[in-house]
Parts: structure tokens; sequence; C-alpha cells
């Protein structure tokens, strides 16, 4: 890839206190790196905090988390209310139908995307320049323009309250972004591979499928991760054309359960919060696996647009 | 003689290989080009041809000409000022949010130790999925029960209502917003940026005598200038499109305080059913970010520094 990731190059000094060549101003230098670290530290806890009073607001009692002046960690921890969570409202089945639409959404996007970026990279055509031009404009294309007679044409093909509107539509090129990411990535490939495949009598599909693809792994990864936040968190075409409860994705149950009282007349801040968390745990625990693919996607697809 | 025989064919789409080149290469982008035509040109052709229609989910599109557009810009009352809302949103949200990730950027481009968990802490609320944002937010400015409030308290301030109060709800979105995406991507962004600027540039100018504020406003400002550009296009283009918070925690309220144009939209659209209007105001909008992104672009070339142009 031709980005190199930030996180490991060394760091350009940028102030005073980072170039060595002061370190002889001793007592100013070292206040200097206090406040940086000290201003580091509080905006990290600015950044945690809203986490921390979730996670501790999700394990609180009833009573407790009604309480005033608030305690900050709960006295007693009520693993329960994440049990909670899915004994009132169905979120195994909103869980399922997530995962369901994800994966398949997932493999439509990483398969057409990068069949779409081989396309621009490794043949000539007419056109060719105007139309990847034209898949880098759709980035800036808002969603808000197309959604109303996208509704109406799948109102027309009969897919309303189904997972199609929210699955068909990655197969057909799975967005200019990572067409974008792949292509980036599929022209640092060298060309000679190609051409002694082609020698040998390899067709395309062969050298897409054999080559290109098995080299692509680490744009592939990358590809998948930002799929898969996409998707697990897609919030409104599941509002749009999902409505009945037992075809919820996890961000509209999450909002109905928010909404609609069920059986339970008590206060329910508590098993929200725990509902929340589950919602996002995937998400996070996803960023904490694959941190590196996180800081390449962004910096390819950002930077070098 | 037998040259001429040898010589390959040429047509105006060159010599048979080359054509056979470009019939593969079309058919490789063939998902795209469908995809494109179906479920974005075609939508953006038929919501124009819907914004001049009078049209309810299952009846006929009756035409009305420019009369949509009449109503929206003369005797729509919720029209201007869900505009205004979410301009004032968007000038705030952006210009706010563009500064404090480039210092964030800053910050993490210094020496310091554990960078990488800083940079990771920073970027977490970011992943958060916007209905569990707006949840946890929706309890954290809880205006009895908050955390936030109770802090204010702590230090002596009364806080306000926040997302219950007609003045508070904006800002407080505000506050939302840019919890959830200082630390995001336009930060890595910023932060590949700086660690781009030449290190041979900082030291020549403090060599000269340049201190911090000069060095960062002549040498760092200049050559990251493209990347802030670049946030500030895509910054005003995702805030003017600011839907789902508002949606989750306020639904437009209180008393329409974050009616912003979206929810305009969404509601005449899914709620009420008017396509057709829906489609009017899906095209001035359209047609509004793209006049907003050409002037940004237009602007740019007083302050943005492309080195190689």
């Amino acid at each position: 890839m031709a980005t190199t990731q930030p996180s490991v190059r060394p760091m350009a000094g940028a102030t005073p206190q980072s170039t060595g060549k002061r370190s002889s101003l001793g007592a100013n230098q070292f206040w200097g790196q206090v406040m940086l670290y000290a201003i580091a530290i509080l905006t990290a806890l600015a950044f945690s905090l809203p986490f921390f009073w979730t996670v501790s607001s999700s394990l609180k009692s009833a009573a407790e988390i009604r309480q005033i002046p608030p305690a900050f960690w709960p006295a007693e921890l009520r693993w329960v209310n994440y049990a909670d969570v899915f004994r009132i409202a169905p979120f195994a089945k909103f869980i399922w139908n997530t995962t369901v639409i994800t994966l398949l959404a997932m493999i439509g996007q990483i398969i057409s995307a990068a069949a779409v970026a081989y396309g621009f990279t490794r043949f000539r055509f007419p056109g060719r320049e105007t139309l990847f031009f034209v898949v880098l404009s759709t980035m800036m294309l808002p969603w808000q323009v197309t959604i109303v007679p996208q509704f109406l044409l799948f109102r027309y093909l009969d897919w309303i309250n189904t997972f199609l509107p929210l699955i068909v539509p990655s197969f057909f090129g799975g967005g200019a972004f990572f067409i974008f990411l792949l292509r980036q990535f599929f022209m640092t490939i060298p060309r000679d591979l190609d051409e002694a495949a082609k020698l040998d009598g390899a067709s395309s599909v062969r050298i897409f499928w054999n080559i290109i693809l098995p080299l692509s792994g680490p744009a592939i990864a990358t590809v998948a991760i930002f799929s898969f936040l996409q998707h697990w968190n897609e919030f409104i075409g599941p509002l749009i054309f999902l409505n009945t409860e037992d075809k919820f994705t996890l961000s509209i149950g999450l909002r109905y359960f928010m909404v609609n009282p069920f059986e339970s007349d008590e206060p329910r801040e508590a098993i929200l919060m725990a509902a929340s968390i589950i919602v996002a745990l995937p998400s996070l625990i996803l960023f904490f696996v694959a941190q590196k693919y996180f800081v390449r996607g962004i910096v390819t697809t950002g930077l070098k647009g | 003689m037998a040259n001429q025989v040898l010589k390959p064919r040429t047509s105006w789409l060159g010599s048979p290989l080359q054509r056979r080149e470009a019939l593969e290469g079309y058919l490789w982008i063939s998902p795209w080009v469908i995809g494109f035509l179906v479920f974005s040109l075609g939508p953006i052709l038929a919501s124009f041809y819907l914004s001049l229609t009078k049209y309810k989910i299952g009846g006929t599109p009756e035409w009305l000409g420019l009369a949509n557009y009449q109503q929206a810009f003369f005797d729509d009352k919720l029209f201007w000022p869900s505009l205004w809302r979410t301009a004032y949103f968007s000038l705030a949200s952006v210009i706010i949010g563009v500064l404090l990730s480039l210092l964030a950027a800053m910050l993490l481009n210094q020496n310091l130790k554990g960078k990488t968990v800083f940079r990771a802490l920073y970027y977490l609320p970011s992943l958060t999925p916007v209905v569990a944002l707006a949840i946890l937010w929706q309890w954290l400015l809880q205006p009895q029960l908050g955390l936030i409030n109770y802090l204010l308290g702590q230090v002596g301030i009364q806080g306000p209502g926040w997302l219950t109060d007609r003045n508070w709800a904006i800002p407080a979105i505000i506050l939302i917003t840019l919890w959830s995406t200082v630390g995001g991507g336009r930060m890595i962004i910023f932060l590949a940026g700086l660690q781009g600027v030449p290190k041979e540039l900082q030291e020549a100018a403090e060599m000269d005598g340049a201190n911090a504020w000069q060095r960062f406003r002549n040498v760092t400002v200049p050559l990251i200038s493209p990347v802030i550009l670049f946030n500030f296009i895509l910054g005003v283009i995702g805030s003017f499109s600011v839907f789902s918070v508002a949606y989750i925690a306020t639904e437009g309220g209180p008393n329409y305080a974050t009616w912003f144009f979206m929810l305009h939209l969404y509601y005449n659209a899914f709620s009420y059913f008017q396509m057709g209007y829906a489609s009017a105001l899906a095209w001035i909008f359209f047609v509004f970010i793209f006049i907003l992104s050409y002037l940004q672009i237009k602007l740019s070339d007083r302050w943005v520094y492309y080195e190689f142009s």
C-alpha cells in the first residue's frame, strides 16, 4: 500500500519540546512535557467518561440509577440487566437479523468493489478516467437525494420489509469508498505478475482470483472492517425499509426498545444502557483487534483523494 | 503487399486486441455501472421528475410544475427555519470540530509516550453506533439525573435542560456531534498530514527565529491546507445531513428546536407520504450542497497551497 502508517513513522517534531537540540533548556522543557501529558490525559478522560458512565449506569438497579447525587460506581453490580435486555425485547432476533444482513452485504461489497477496482486498474477502455471521476463524485452525493425514489423502487419490487434493500445494492459496485481504496492498492501490485500469467494463457478471471486477490489481503481486510461497521451500525436504511419487529436490526431494535414501553412499567434506564452497550460492543472490539487497518483505510481514502 | 495484409485492422475503437481489452474492462466495471444507473442516477432523475408532481404513495403523479418549490420557498412555515437551524448547527459543529480535530492531531504528533493508546481513546467515540450514541448522551445530559449537570453543579453552575430546552437543544446536539467526530477519521487524516510536513522546514524556520505560533501559521498550515479544505468540505456535507441523532434523541423537538432540514424531508416523505414535495426538498438540498462545495473550492484558491502546482 502506498501509504505509510502514521503510528510507525518517527514523529516529525513540530514544537521545540520535541526537537532534541533544545534539551539543554531543562526546566522549561520539562514543564512543557508535563503540560502536554496533562492535556493529552484530560482529553482522553473527556472522550472516555461517557463510556464509563454508560457501563456504570448499565449495572445499576432501577432505584440506584435515579439516586441524587449519582453514584459513580454501583454498590452492587447487576449483571442481570444484560439478561433482561434479551428477556424484555427480542434482542437475539435483532442480532440474528443484523448478522445475516451484515454478512451478505459484506460479501457483496467486497467482491463487487474488488471486481470494479480490478477493471479500473488493469484494463484500458475509452472513458475510463471520466467514469472513475464519476465513481469518486458519488462519494459527495448525499443519501437524501436518492432515498425517496429508492424507496418507491423497492416498494414497486415488493422488497419493503425484507432484507433485500439492505443487501442487494451492495452487490452493485460496493460503494465509491471501497472501489477507490482497492484501486489504490491494486495499482501497487506489479503488472509483470499478470503479464506472465497472461502469457501462460490465464484468463482475466483467473488472474483476478489467483493473483490479485491473494496479494491484496491487507486491503481486503480494511474493506471488510469498514463494510462491517457500515452495515452493522446502519440506521437510516433499516428505519425506512423495515417495519415489523421480527425484521428489525439492532439499530432499529434499540430505538424501538427505547420508545416502546413493552410490558414493564418500572424505569428501564439501566437496561437501556445495557442494550446500548450490547449494540456498540462489536464495533469497539473490532477496533482493538484490527487497529492498524483502520488507520490505513482512513489515510488512503482520505489523503490520497 | 504482405505488410498490408499482416497489419492488424484498426477501427475507431483500435485493434481487435484493444477492443477485447476494452470490452473486458467494461464487463469488470459493469456491476458499478448498473448500480450507479439503478441506485444513483436513476433515482436522482426520478426525484427531479417527482419534485414537479404531487405524488402520494399508491396514487399516480399529478403534474404541478414548480408548485412544490414555490410551496417550499414561500408557504411552508417550517422550511426556512429548518434551513437556518441546520446552517447554525453546521457552521458551529464544523468550525469547532475541524479546529479541535487539528489540535488533537497536533497533540498526538508530539513525542508522547503511549501515543497509540491516546489515539485509540480519542478514536473510540466515533465508532459508537448512532442509536447508542443518542441514548447514551440523552442519559448524560438528563437535566436532573445526568452526569453532566451533576458535574456542573459541583463547580457551582446550574446546568441547563439541554435536549429538553428550546435554546439548549442545538448546542447539546453540537456537543454530541463533537464528542463523536473530533477524534475520528478527521483527526487521523490531520495526523497523517502533519506527519508529511518535512522536519527540515520546521527546523529551518526555527533557526530563522520563528516562534511556535509563526511556525504553525507559516509552515504547518500552508502545507496541510489541502487536508484542511478536504475536512471542511466533507464536514459541511456531513453536518448539513444531520439527521439520526436529532431524530432519535429529540424527534425534532422540543417545539421544533431541532427540526433540521433532513427531519423535515424525512417526515414529509415517510410520515406524511408527500413524495413529490419531499423530492423537491431533496433537490433544493442537493443544489444547495453543490453550491456550497463549489464555493469552498473556489474560495480555497486564496488559502490552499498545493506543493506541486
